[in-house]
């Protein structure tokens, strides 16, 4: 039985936790500020974008173009004119409200006629337009006639110019909205292609990123002359800037006569003649009477990904290596267990969770990965992964809306893996 | 026991695998250094290694003095000469007959040397399956160095031997990579000249240098914070916050770019360096914080405790105890940050129309066209890796603890 009046634990926040948190909040806020901006923001408008019908060329925004002319002669006294304001709207999509246009005549002309949108005080009239839609023109005109003092001293219409003021409708927060982009994904005879690539590329360019780390981990592991510089060297890729590597690559991969790796394996007897590595689809294999389309450019794009990334597997590997004591290898030692044994049952168990790890993470930076594709290939001969198509309905064929549709279906894509993987992953963290 | 057992047998294996690939590599080396055609005489080389392996290895290891290891090698010589018919490269000894008798016995010694190592310890008698994978491992490890080297550096090697060389030279003879160092020191580096006159590199150098020093500088200013903020202070939401910061590390760049490319372009900042300082460090914080709050929490709170009873204000003890405890992961987090943005593509692609504001990414990407000469394009690549790489390699120690104190991305 506890007795009613028993003290208890205070809860919720004391006042110095609750400073605490307060100021926990101040250190984070800038953070928080500018990740909201500059990432939560644009994914959701991402979303918006992807079903708006908007096409690159749509983002100037539309404005008022006037021609302002003077129809008719004024060379004597009672001479009557036009003076005809031709005004449009810029675009032909979107339409501009409010629009008024305010011009000073020559006090010289005396004014007949305006249309009835315009008021004229003191030889400046103003016209209150209303809406313009997309693609509306329209003549605005004013008759005069000319007096005395005009015809002493002429002066043109257009020198003074007609200002505006108006509200352009902005493309992107108008509320059209459109589910063709998401259509013209879905239908596109090449969406399950490119899919197909992507995970080829995202799974092959993974594991063998992995496999290979683990090697060159295996050989840093040792201790040799020059170790520290190979180490160095072995990182580079990583580290250089990829447009350099990538670039490089081309040059080395040319099929043309300047290409150094056709030209070596030819020298060698490898090949008769020059492989197109970058723009070659596919060529046909023979294994034991059954014919396998090999992907050539394809493959090189993934083995440039490996060559790029292992050094990353590799340093995370050998730290995860060098970390692991030695007694349990001299007991193995002891027991007789051989080299390989002892890779087996030793290294590669201790290896599993930072592997897990790396896994999870390059599976989904190389389903994100753009540039590398991009700089080798373009996209071209089979390598066209959504990351590609991306920029190819957005930028090369101009339509954003179709662009920003691949990018949702690349971040729903890419929210499942992170599901399964963080449901099935485990715990060790690096 | 018999005097010779499967050590031996795979001594000879090993000594003609070796024999191949050093005879290809050697002689293809010779070819790029002088420009000359040899053809490698790769069967020749086996044989030579296999005989070669069988001298050495038939004595027992303490017998393996450098006297014995010269023998094989001359053993090799011999037999590649033999075997290729005089011409242990492929091509009349006549040819660069100095250059070729060099690298002939640079072959030799290296083969020789390499079956050496890969039987040392072990006698040509039988032995247990310990020392016989104990061998094979040596082999594939050996052969994994020089495979992993050839296959990382050859990419780096062409950059910079084509950035020196010109179109002409390049396209009659791809493989021939041999300097004239007669053309004087202008000559040798006419398109970095180039580059830096004709083709504004100096004002994209300027522009990457800018961008990415302002890019550690923001980024480290709102990370820290941050990071303390999630290692050190408790308050709700801090168990999810420190494990969804590296989500925001998840988002691909790609989905990023269509929004902020329309909205940049309607708020005007598209065409300006101050929306590339903008996007990088809301692309680098995330991770910057993580690396850091890991680091945070390995530094013992009772030093800042101490801190707290002296007196001293939170912020004092962030700026006096914390920070300079902390130095390593901040230099490590500041060359990693350094990193993506020197090294980034994506966005100075997108952003940049004006060749003022060009990065050296978005610099080269320009010179890629037919016009420009290819010594151009890679003098160019060149000019962008060294600054980087050189820091990188400077301060490795630092930057791998770093990378591996928190996880990272690439």
């Amino acid at each position: 039985m506890i007795p009613e009046n028993t003290p208890k634990p205070p809860s919720g926040l004391g006042p110095l936790a609750k400073r605490e948190m307060r100021f926990a909040y101040a250190l984070l806020l800038p953070t928080f500020l500018i990740v909201l901006s500059v990432v939560l923001f644009p994914l959701f408008a991402n979303v918006w974008i992807s079903f708006k019908p908007v096409t690159l060329g749509d983002l100037r925004a539309p404005s008022i173009l006037v021609n302002e002319r003077l129809m008719g002669k004024l060379e004597a006294v009672g001479d009557e004119a036009d003076i005809r304001y031709r005004i449009r709207n810029s675009s032909r999509k979107s339409g501009i409200a409010d629009v008024s246009m305010t011009d000073t005549l020559p006090d010289t002309l005396s004014i007949l006629n305006v249309d009835d949108r315009c008021s004229i005080a003191e030889a400046v009239i103003a016209c209150d337009l209303s809406d313009y839609e997309a693609g509306k023109r329209e003549d605005i005109i004013v008759r005069v006639a000319a007096t005395q003092a005009f015809i002493d001293a002429p002066i043109n219409v257009k020198e003074t110019e007609a200002a505006f003021e108006f509200v352009p409708e902005n493309i992107l927060t108008n509320d059209d909205f459109t589910l063709d982009n998401f259509r013209k994904v879905f239908d596109a005879s090449d969406f399950w292609p490119v899919l197909w690539a992507s995970l080829y590329y995202t799974i092959a360019g993974t594991i063998g990123a992995l496999v290979m780390g683990l090697f060159a981990a295996q050989l840093m592991n040792m201790t040799f002359f020059g170790r520290s510089f190979l180490r160095g060297l072995y990182l580079s890729p990583y580290v250089a800037p990829v447009i350099a590597v990538a670039l490089a690559w081309v040059l080395l991969l040319d099929p043309g006569p300047g290409g150094t790796l056709n030209a070596l394996l030819i020298q060698l007897g490898v090949i008769d003649g020059p492989i197109s590595f970058l723009g070659q689809r596919a060529v046909d294999i023979n294994i034991l009477g059954m014919t396998f389309e090999f992907p050539v450019a394809l493959t090189v794009v993934i083995i440039f990904e490996i060559w790029r990334y292992f050094p990353l597997a590799m340093l995370f590997i050998l730290a995860r290596m060098q970390s692991v004591s030695t007694d349990i290898y001299e007991a193995a030692e002891i027991d007789g267990a051989t080299p390989l044994q002892q890779f087996r049952f030793i290294s590669l168990p201790q290896l599993m969770g930072i592997m897990a790890v790396l896994f999870l993470l390059r599976f989904i930076w190389t389903f994100n990965k753009f540039d590398d594709i991009f700089l080798l290939t373009g996209g071209a001969a089979g390598t066209r992964t959504l990351t590609v198509n991306v920029y190819e309905q957005a930028f090369a064929v101009s339509n954003l809306g179709a662009g920003a549709a691949v990018a949702v279906v690349v971040f729903l894509i890419l929210l499942v893996f992170s599901v399964i993987f963080f449901k099935f992953s485990p715990e060790d963290d690096a | 026991m018999t005097r010779f057992g499967n050590i031996f047998y795979l001594c000879l294996l090993f000594g003609a695998l070796w024999g191949a690939v050093w005879t290809v590599l050697i002689t293809l080396l010779a070819l790029f250094i002088s420009g000359e055609l040899f053809q490698p005489q790769v069967t020749a080389g086996a044989v030579a290694g296999i005989i070669s392996a069988g001298v050495l290895t038939s004595f027992t290891p303490e017998k393996r003095s450098i006297g014995m290891r010269a023998l094989a090698g001359l053993v090799f010589i011999v037999v590649l000469t033999v075997g290729s018919g005089a011409t242990p490269m492929g091509l009349a000894p006549s040819t660069y007959s100095i250059g070729q008798l060099v690298f002939l016995v640079l072959l030799a010694w290296v083969a020789s040397q390499s079956i050496h190592l890969t039987a040392l310890g072990f006698g040509p008698a039988g032995e247990r399956r310990y020392n016989v994978e104990v061998i094979c491992l040596r082999f594939i490890k050996g052969f994994g160095l020089v495979a992993f080297t050839i296959a990382v550096a050859l990419p780096f090697f062409v950059m910079v031997m084509m950035s020196l060389k010109n179109q002409q030279l390049l396209l009659s003879n791809p493989l021939d990579f041999s300097l004239n160092f007669a053309q004087g020191a202008e000559a040798l580096f006419r398109s970095y000249i180039e580059l830096f006159t004709q083709y504004h590199f100096g004002s994209y150098l300027m522009n990457s240098a800018i961008v990415s020093v302002v890019t550690v500088l923001i980024t480290l200013f709102f990370a820290v914070p941050g990071a303390y903020a999630v290692a050190r202070l408790k308050f709700p939401g801090q168990h999810f916050l420190s494990r969804s910061i590296l989500l925001i590390y998840m988002v691909p760049m790609i989905v990023l770019v269509i929004p902020l490319y329309a909205i940049f372009s309607q708020l005007g900042m598209r065409n300006t360096l101050w929306g590339l300082m903008l996007v990088y460090p809301a692309t680098t914080i995330p991770v910057a914080l993580y690396m850091l709050q890991g680091y945070f929490r390995g530094i013992p709170a009772e030093l800042e405790e101490a801190g707290l009873m002296d007196g001293l204000t939170r912020l004092n003890v962030i700026r006096k105890i914390t920070l300079p405890l902390a130095l390593p992961a901040l230099a490590s987090v500041a060359l990693y940050v350094f990193m993506i943005a020197w090294n980034e593509f994506l966005f100075a692609f997108m952003f940049l129309d004006n060749v003022d504001l060009y990065t050296l990414s978005r610099g080269i990407a320009e010179l890629n066209s037919s016009e420009v000469p290819r010594q151009h394009l890679m003098a160019g690549a060149v000019i962008a890796t060294v600054p980087v790489l050189a820091l990188f390699l400077w301060f490795e120690r630092f930057l791998v603890a770093g990378l591996t104190a928190g996880s990272v991305k690439g």
